[in-house]
This record gives structure tokens, C-alpha cells and sequence, in this order.
């Protein structure tokens, strides 16, 4: 395998290069053992497009998006206008980020704290890239399997990016079955307003036990999604289920890394 | 004059002046809320208006209830042209009054008659779901007592005033069959049509004291509903268009950035601030972070709580609900009206100033509620008025946070991460791009 090509914006204001778009990395894509390896996915796909893309690496920290759902406004906006700093500082004008968390708080919360940028999930992303021809599906291994897509609520309802990912799952030729609640109606995973932080309040069941249950009922070979906490929620529902063999869980970029060889 | 006319201007007299008085109670206390400014984007709110407000367009997700719903709405309001022709019967004394528009006006009363009847059958099959079908989200705990009241006389109230409407005109038409002098003759409406050979035999007298009866009744029926609505959760038949015309129009998943707490982050990042500057003396009261009680929530909040019709579509999909959890988004927005019903009479008792020492938080919203809240916006998706109770729940969570400090222990936890490490877990700063080299 080959190695990873991921530059710092450092680096690349020290080399002088021009940048397409920088890497939003986000918190759980830097240091969750799950999420490192979309993280990793999606670079190896961007490696291959040849796309010119930088990290903030150590400059980059939380957007505040788990601080600002739970309340805490003043530790958010520090970390929004510390963050704005940075990106401002490097000029930064595309941004493309595997975190639905961060796109929605990058793309709508921090204009009126200064920062303007263009901000795309890297579903979108990703479907540029193959709509411009920069990226190929070749490989056929996921031709034929049912995969459902899990809409993240901060990618679907919160910024309506509901066809990106799908017609990702059909570039991989394989067939989008949908859950009863899909789309706008979609169920949560459990995971957001800082909920995935700490243990749920009193009830009968787990929200991420609810949505899998739903998940499974499609019977699909493989459980699609965009986020890498609904990931978190997700793969636990299904282990809690005891499916882990039959049924996986996978981020799109993983999909497509994996059809593609990479 | 005769004294029926003289009785009618005073009833109409009376329930508009009540009525409006009612009315600017609820504007007075829809006022007390904070400023907020959504007079931007006319056009595009005129659309959303005309679509969500006018056309039901949220309604009909659910197909059942909105078909239905459309047909009670659309009936009401054009059943109001004959309320009309009612009025001016009362204020003049003379009968149909409209009659010499000839088949026009038979075509008019024909389908007022026929729109009267899927009314009436429309709210039937409401009740029928509500009581005998006992659909789930009509039966949560908030809606007991009041509410469930509420819901079930506004039903049989448009019951017995489409009924009354239909029979009146049987009766009437009765009274022309047997060619009783004041009755116009206009012929037969389809459905009051089918019920005169009931009333075959009954003498004029009778007939013109069920007519009137029914007459009185539907009147004064209305004018009763009238004055009910603003105790009621039917006053969304008003609410619903200026709400739905303020809406939030940013993306769902953006919430407001607090200008109070940018104005003190932006000095803490000001290179050339003076940091042993004495702070700026406060001007006015000092403002609060969040929400404690209603008075510091906003306006638009505060009138999508008197809008909130009590459907439930929001607890249905809210996934905190659905779980057993005890947050539910109705009983937020019913919990801001009531509790703002309340502080609004405490005013009108005891001036401007009243304080009961109680609060939305924890009087009526707990704790619990707030942090069950994963923020989806499942809620705000569903309503069919376009009401935002994710919008209250994070206002009231700042208050307890920044105000109170009362946070989880997890939370606690991972802010003390943020602030030191920059993520929510205890990961070294440094350790950011580590993934690259792992395999």
C-alpha cells in the first residue's frame, strides 16, 4: 500500500503551493479508532483524484459544535473565532470535511463570526469528483448488495444534502434500499446535541437500538452513512444485535475506497 | 326595532368586544418576548405563507389527517360567506337577503350545504380517531385534563353548528312548502333537502320556532366559538399564517450565535484590548445567557407557543420521545404558553413587575426534558405551523450552563477537554495528525 500523501497547511504556505480544498478533519475523524480509518479512506480517494488538499493538523481544534448544543455559547464562540483565526490567516476559501457536525457549524454558524467558506460534506464532494470525471468507480464489489443509507440529521434535515450520498451508493452499483423513516423523516442516531457524550437520560430503549432495529429490517448487507458518530451509533446497534457478521457498517468514503482497490 | 334586532347588535357588540380584548391580551403577551428582527426576505415569506399556512402543505405528509383537516378548514372558511347573509339577517330582520342572485345563490347555499356535511362528518372521523381509534400521540401525559377538552369540544362544537346550519334549512324549507308569509321562496338545498320530509306536519309555528331556534343557536354558537378561541388551542386558525410567515428561514441545523457572548469573546481576541482595563459599565440590566423564564425568550418563540396546535407530529418523531425519554417538543411549546398565559395574568393583577417566583425552568420544563434533546430537528420538520421548539430547548440549556453551571458530569468533562485539547476527548493537541502514519 502505498503511503499517504497529506500535507499541512504550514507545509504548503512554506512550499508556496495552491490548495483546492483544505481537509476539515474534525475531532472523532483525528482521534476516534473508527473514524481515523474514514479519515484515511477519504484521503487515499482524494490522493487518487489528485486533489491538491492540506490539513490544519495540530492548528486545527473542535469547531465547538458539542459546546454550542449543550449550551455552553462562550466555550463555542472560542473555539469559533480561534478557528476563524487560522482559516482566515491561511486564506482559506474551500473546505471540504467528513464530519457532519463540522460542516454544519463551519458552513452556517461561523459566516456571522467572520469566517467565510465554502463548505461541502465530502459526499458532495465526492460526487463532484466523479460528475467532473476525476474519479472513477472501477471496481464492482459492492455490485448486487443491498446497502441502506442512514441519513445524518446534520447532513440531511439541518442542510438538506439528501442525494449526495445516495447517488454515491448507486455509482457503486449496488441497490439503495430505504428505511420506513428516510430522508427528511429520518431517525437519529442518538448521537447529537452533545448527546454522544454522555449517558442518555431515563427511557425504555437506546435511540441507536431504535434505528437499527429499523436499519436491519431492510435486510441489507451493508448500513451506509456520512458521520462519524452516527458510524459510532450504529456499528454498536448492530454488535448489540449481534449482526457484526452479516451486516456492516460503513461510511461512504470507505465504500468507495474499498471499490476502488484503494 | 324589534327587540331580536336590538338583542343581535348587542351580541355582536358584545363578542367582538371581548374578543378583541382577548386578542390584545395575547398580542401584549407575545410582546413580552425578546426583539428579534424577521422582517427580511418578504417574498420569499409570502411563499412559505402561502404554501405551509394556506396550502397545508406540512399537513398532508400525514394523509388522513390533512385530507381531513383541509376539508374542516376549507369549509370553514367558505361556509363564513353564509355567516354573512346570517348577520345581516340579524341586523335587518330580513330573510335570505342574498336570494335575488337567483341560481347563483341556490348553487352558493347548495354547496355551503354539502360542504357543511363533510365538515361535519370530517370532525366525526376526528373524534372517532381521538376517542374510539385512540391515536397514540393524542394520548401522551401532557395531554390530559384541558387539552384533552380542548381538542373534543372544539369537534363537537363544529358538529352542532354545521348540524344546526343544515337543519335550519330544512326547516326553512318546510316553512316555504307550506308558504308561511316571511319565508322567501328559494326551493330546496341538496342536503337540508333529504331531511324535510321529517318535518312534514309540524305546524308553522313550530317550524318557525325551530327555524329561529336554530338560527339563535347558530349564532350565537358562533360567536361563542369566537371568544373561546383565544383560551383555545384553535387559535392557530389565526397564529398559523403570521407564524408560518416568520418563520426561521436559515438552515435547520444552524442555531443563533448570542451577540451578547460575541461581544465579550470578540474582546478577549482584540490584540490591542487593554486587559487590565476596567470593564465597560453595564447599561440597563444585565443580560441573561439563555432562558429561564419566558419573558427571555423571543417573540417569535412566544407565538409559536399560543400557534402550537397540540397535534403532537413533533413528539411522534422526536427520537428522544419515542424511546421513553420525558422530553417531549409539544409539552415544551404548551409549557411556554401556559406559563406565559400565567405571568400575562399576574400582570394584569399586579402590574409590569410581578414576580411569582416561578420560572419555565423547572416549574414547568425540567431538566431532564432539556438534556434528553439530541437537537435532529425532527421536531421543528414536522410541525405543520413551522413552530421551533429545538430553539427553546437550547435556549434553556444555556441558561443552565452559562448561568448556573449545571451541566452533566460528561459535559463538564468534555468542556474542560475543548477548552485544554481542543476535542472533547483527552487527546493530545499534538497527536492530531497521527492517523496518517497508522494503518
Amino acid at each position: 500500500m502505498s503511503e499517504l500523501k497529506v500535507p499541512t497547511m504550514a507545509e504548503m504556505m512554506a512550499s508556496g503551493q495552491q490548495l483546492d480544498v483544505l481537509f476539515w478533519v474534525g475531532c472523532a475523524g483525528s482521534f476516534d479508532d473508527r473514524a481515523k480509518k474514514i479519515t484515511r479512506a477519504f484521503v487515499k480517494i482524494l490522493n487518487k483524484a489528485e486533489i491538491n488538499f492540506a490539513v490544519l493538523g495540530t492548528e486545527e481544534s473542535c469547531t465547538g459544535d458539542p459546546a454550542k448544543r449543550a449550551g455552553n455559547e462562550f466555550l463555542f464562540q472560542m473555539q469559533a473565532m480561534g478557528n476563524i483565526q487560522v482559516l482566515n490567516d491561511y486564506e482559506i476559501k474551500h473546505i471540504v470535511t467528513t464530519c457532519p457536525h463540522c460542516f454544519n457549524t463551519l458552513k452556517n454558524e461561523y459566516p456571522e463570526l467572520g469566517g467565510n467558506y465554502k463548505v461541502l460534506h465530502h459526499t458532495e464532494l465526492l460526487q463532484d469528483l466523479i460528475n467532473d470525471g476525476k474519479l472513477t468507480i472501477e471496481g464492482r464489489t459492492f455490485k448486487g448488495k443491498k446497502i441502506t443509507f442512514h441519513d445524518p440529521c446534520y447532513l440531511g434535515r439541518a442542510n438538506e444534502v439528501y442525494e449526495a450520498p445516495r447517488n454515491l451508493i448507486e455509482k457503486l452499483d449496488a441497490e439503495l434500499v430505504e428505511m420506513k423513516r428516510c430522508k427528511s423523516n429520518g431517525l437519529c442516531c442518538g448521537a447529537g446535541g452533545a448527546q454522544m457524550f454522555k449517558e442518555a437520560e431515563k427511557g425504555n430503549k437506546e435511540i441507536n437500538v431504535e434505528r437499527t432495529e429499523e436499519a436491519l429490517e431492510v435486510k441489507p448487507d451493508v448500513v451506509a452513512t456520512g458521520c462519524p458518530f452516527c458510524m459510532t451509533m450504529m456499528t454498536d446497534g448492530v454488535k448489540l444485535k449481534n449482526k457484526e457478521a452479516e451486516v456492516k457498517v460503513y461510511d461512504l468514503a470507505e465504500l468507495i475506497a474499498e471499490a476502488n482497490d484503494l | 326595532m324589534n327587540v331580536s334586532i336590538i338583542i343581535f347588535i348587542v351580541l355582536v357588540v358584545v363578542s367582538l368586544g371581548l374578543f378583541t380584548k382577548n386578542v390584545r391580551t395575547i398580542v401584549r403577551n407575545i410582546k413580552l418576548g425578546k426583539d428579534l428582527d424577521r422582517n427580511d426576505n418578504k417574498g420569499r415569506r409570502f411563499s412559505l405563507m402561502a404554501r405551509v399556512a394556506l396550502g397545508q402543505s406540512k399537513m398532508v405528509v400525514k394523509p388522513t389527517a390533512g385530507l381531513l383537516h383541509i376539508v374542516v378548514y376549507a369549509g370553514f372558511i367558505i361556509i363564513n360567506i353564509e355567516v354573512l347573509e346570517i348577520i345581516l339577517d340579524g341586523l335587518t330582520g330580513k330573510h335570505r337577503l342574498f336570494s335575488p342572485l337567483g341560481s347563483l345563490y341556490t348553487f352558493l347555499i347548495s354547496s355551503f350545504e354539502i360542504l357543511a356535511l363533510l365538515v361535519l362528518t370530517a370532525c366525526v372521523i376526528f373524534l372517532i380517531r381521538r376517542n374510539v381509534l385512540r391515536i397514540k400521540r393524542f394520548h401522551s401525559k401532557e395531554m390530559t385534563s384541558w387539552p384533552k377538552s380542548d381538542a373534543n369540544l372544539i369537534l363537537i362544537t363544529e358538529v352542532l353548528l354545521m348540524s344546526a346550519f343544515i337543519l335550519m334549512n330544512a326547516a326553512d324549507t318546510q316553512l316555504q312548502n307550506i308558504l308561511c308569509a316571511h319565508y322567501t321562496q328559494v326551493g330546496e338545498f341538496p342536503v337540508s333537502g333529504m331531511l324535510v320530509g321529517m318535518l312534514v306536519g309540524m305546524n308553522e309555528s313550530n317550524l318557525v320556532l325551530m327555524e329561529r331556534g336554530l338560527w339563535w343557536f347558530h349564532i350565537i354558537g358562533i360567536f361563542a366559538f369566537l371568544n373561546y378561541l383565544p383560551y383555545s388551542k384553535h387559535f392557530h386558525i389565526l397564529l398559523a399564517f403570521p407564524n408560518v410567515f416568520y418563520s426561521k428561514l436559515t438552515p435547520k441545523g444552524q442555531l443563533t450565535n448570542m451577540d451578547a457572548v460575541k461581544k465579550e469573546v470578540e474582546l478577549m481576541f482584540d490584540p490591542n484590548a487593554d486587559p487590565y482595563a476596567a470593564p465597560p459599565e453595564p447599561v440597563g440590566e444585565p443580560e441573561r445567557f439563555g432562558a429561564k423564564d419566558v419573558t427571555d425568550l423571543t417573540w417569535k418563540q412566544l407565538m409559536d407557543a399560543y400557534t402550537c396546535t397540540e397535534c403532537g407530529r413533533c413528539t411522534d418523531v422526536c427520537p428522544a420521545n419515542i424511546t421513553g425519554k420525558a422530553l417531549s417538543p409539544r409539552k415544551i411549546l404548551m409549557d411556554t404558553r401556559d406559563r406565559l398565559v400565567e405571568v400575562g395574568k399576574g400582570i394584569d393583577k399586579n402590574g409590569k413587575d410581578f414576580n411569582d417566583n416561578k420560572s419555565l425552568l423547572r416549574n414547568y420544563i425540567t431538566e431532564e426534558e432539556l438534556l434528553a434533546c439530541t437537537s435532529c430537528n425532527a421536531c421543528t420538520e414536522a410541525c405543520p405551523v413551522n413552530n421551533d421548539p429545538l430553539s427553546i430547548i437550547v435556549d434553556l440549556r444555556r441558561f443552565l450552563i452559562m448561568e448556573e453551571s449545571k451541566a452533566p458530569t460528561e459535559w463538564t468533562g468534555i468542556f474542560t477537554n475543548i477548552e485544554n485539547n481542543g476535542a472533547p476527548w483527552q487527546f493530545a493537541q499534538a497527536d492530531r495528525l497521527k492517523w496518517k502514519d497508522e494503518v
